[in-house]
């Protein structure tokens, strides 16, 4: 059967696989496996922006992919953007296999605030759940409670639940009963 | 929803089309990515794109601008976003010239985008609804709330059909209440003017000096309290119809303005010195005989003649009562569901009543009537009683048939009924028979009438 793979781009907490273990658990029905981390790769640092252009680590996701991987999820603590955009929270290709999250902006001192582990943790879950849900085919949902909902902002994060809404949910159910297991 | 507004992006560089291209699908949109400016025009060829964003720097070939302005030469409606790494107030000042929606600076924040792109759809939605509700409009005055079977009015839609299209000027001719505005309005929306602007000026109910304003516009202090510039009648009629109602009625000076827009498609806003040009169609209207008016010289021969290229008379409703009972029918309907009233038609004695009244206000008289026998009406179908008021007032002829008599005495009965209605007053008895007091009178002693 096909895996969810999960692969740390630079260096990644132990505890972050914890929290994302759980939820990928809990909601998709995919064994759930580690791959040994990877390096940022060159050429994705932006010195006048000071940023990583998420597409190269995208990029870099699809080639190291096992070829039994159903979908691979990167993890960095970089900040991403694309060409178009300031700042990314994650980037998914829709209905596709890979998705990369970035933990930098959800941290609470990248606001000047002290640190939260719990607001860190939740905030993990739900930007895996969205970036996911767009592997499986999900857009964004008008439901501001919604893992899907889109957030431009890091007070939307924290608007959303740790879950998906029922009509998102029912999709990926629908999608994973699926003949072919929709993965 | 949001596949039905396709996206274009158009950008030399692969990972900008390709990052822009995935953040707008994870939203729900189709979205399509073009390279250099010739491959997004024929991408906008065969697609309807909403929304167009394009880089205003590409490399060789056609420039940001340059493929907004083809892209625009294809799809009129698409929104084009210039994207730029720089801004400049120059640049965004000529993209937003030559037709740019909106103009952003990369890198933006993605709040930003998604407000831009959720702002422009809804305008989107908004222009494509009223659309459709013209395109309703349309149709409602296509043979439009005209109903007939008169072979006269047949003849008359069939021409506004063939007239539609022309810029011809209309003269429509008809007693007050037979339909002139429809008429006019089945005109204009036949035609190739229908997306265009219908305009109504009623000149009967305007003083010279106010018709004046409201058909040429004025300039900012052209009078006290003329604040702004605004436009007449005439500029908002600008490629569409202008309908002049009641034009019998314009004073001399604006006979003489309204000519030389005629001849010359220009005028001048009142207090202005700068000439105004238009493309209008004029359809003009009137309850008098205009032909009677020039003889009388009320009306200016040449504006009368200019007027007059096409001339629609509409008949009365007297002249075509086989239309009464569908007209009728068709007020029922519409009327009943307007006023919340539950009233299923009107029963064969009251059609009779109501086919053979005269109706001096003609339709329009007919739909206020059946709009008082519908308030009034106390079941579910409309009955002769509804219409007995109608009865009372109304003239002689109905029901009337020539007795066998001699001509004499049919002026005798005449002058004695005449005399009974008014209750033997003489003066109004007269005037209802159309002759002088000293007149009746000698025909009272002719006819050895006592009153």
């Amino acid at each position: 059967m096909n895996a969810l793979y999960l692969v740390a781009i630079g260096n990644v907490p132990e505890k972050t696989w914890e929290w994302i273990e759980n939820a990928a658990a809990e909601w998709y029905p995919l064994p759930v496996r580690r791959l040994p981390g990877l390096a940022i790769p060159e050429g994705a640092y932006d010195a006048k922006r000071k940023q990583y252009q998420s597409v190269e680590l995208m990029k870099m996701l699809a080639q190291q992919a096992p070829h039994d991987a159903g979908r691979i999820l990167g993890v960095t603590e970089v900040d991403l953007a694309i060409p178009m955009l300031s700042f990314l929270f994650g980037q998914a290709q829709l209905d596709g296999p890979v998705a990369v999250v970035s933990l930098c902006r959800l941290h609470q001192e990248f606001y000047g605030l002290p640190a939260q582990e719990n607001l860190l943790r939740e905030r993990t879950v739900k930007e895996v759940l969205h970036e996911m849900g767009h592997t499986f085919g999900l857009v964004h949902c008008a439901e501001p409670t919604c893992a899907m909902s889109l957030a431009t902002h890091i007070e939307f994060v924290d608007a959303k639940a740790e879950q998906y809404c029922s009509r998102c949910g029912l999709q990926l159910v629908q999608r994973f009963t699926a003949v072919d297991g929709g993965v | 929803m949001k596949k039905n507004w396709p996206i274009l992006v158009v950008d030399d560089e692969d990972v900008m089309c390709e990052s822009m291209a995935a953040w707008l699908r994870e939203d729900g949109y189709s979205v399509d990515t073009a390279p250099d400016g010739k491959k997004a025009v024929e991408l906008a060829k065969s697609s309807d794109y909403a929304i167009c964003f394009v880089d205003l720097k590409m490399p060789g070939g056609m420039d940001g601008i340059e493929t907004m302005m083809e892209i625009h030469r294809v799809r009129r409606e698409a929104s084009v976003i210039i994207i730029t790494a720089y801004a400049t107030v120059d640049t965004a000042i000529q993209a937003m010239k030559e037709g740019a929606q909106e103009y952003i600076v990369k890198p933006c924040n993605p709040q930003e985008i998604s407000m831009l792109v959720s702002r422009i759809l809804k305008l989107k939605k908004l222009q494509s609804e009223n659309a459709i509700l013209r395109k309703k409009l349309t149709r409602q005055y296509r043979h439009h709330d005209i109903i007939t079977k008169n072979p006269r009015m047949e003849e008359i839609l069939a021409l506004t059909q063939d007239i539609a299209s022309l810029r011809s000027t209309v003269l429509i001719r008809g007693e007050s209440g037979t339909g002139k505005e429809l008429v006019a309005r089945a005109v204009h929306f036949s035609g190739n003017r229908a997306e265009k602007p219908f305009i109504v000026v009623s000149c009967a109910a305007l003083t010279e000096t106010l018709l004046e304003s409201e058909l040429f516009g004025y300039e900012k202090g052209a009078f006290t309290g003329a604040a702004a510039q605004v436009k007449g009648k005439f500029e908002l009629a600008d490629g569409g119809t202008i309908f002049l109602d009641e034009i019998g009625d314009i004073s001399p000076k604006l006979q003489a303005d309204l000519l030389r827009v005629l001849q010359e498609r220009r005028f001048y806003r009142v207090g202005g010195n700068q000439e105004v040009e238009v493309e209008v169609r004029i359809i003009a209207a009137t309850n008098k005989n205009l032909a009677e008016e020039v003889q009388q010289g009320r009306f200016r021969e040449d504006l009368y003649y200019r007027l007059n290229v096409i001339e629609i008379r509409l008949p009365a409703l007297r002249e075509r009562r086989e239309d009464i009972p569908l007209l009728a029918e068709h007020f029922v309907q519409r009327i009943a569901s307007e006023l919340g009233r539950e009233i299923s038609g009107i029963s064969a004695a009251a059609l009779k009543v109501l086919i053979a009244y005269d109706w001096p206000g003609n339709v329009r008289e007919l739909e206020n009537v059946i709009e008082r026998a519908i308030v009034t009406c106390r079941n579910g179908t409309l009955e002769e009683q509804d219409f007995s008021w109608l009865r009372q007032n109304s003239g002689p002829q109905q029901d009337w048939e020539v007795p066998d008599v001699s001509l004499d005495e049919l002026e005798r009965r005449a002058i004695i009924t005449a005399l009974e209605r008014k209750h033997g007053n003489v003066k109004e008895a007269s005037a209802s028979l159309g002759i002088d007091r000293s007149t009746l009178y000698d025909k009272l002693k002719r006819y050895e009438i006592v009153h």
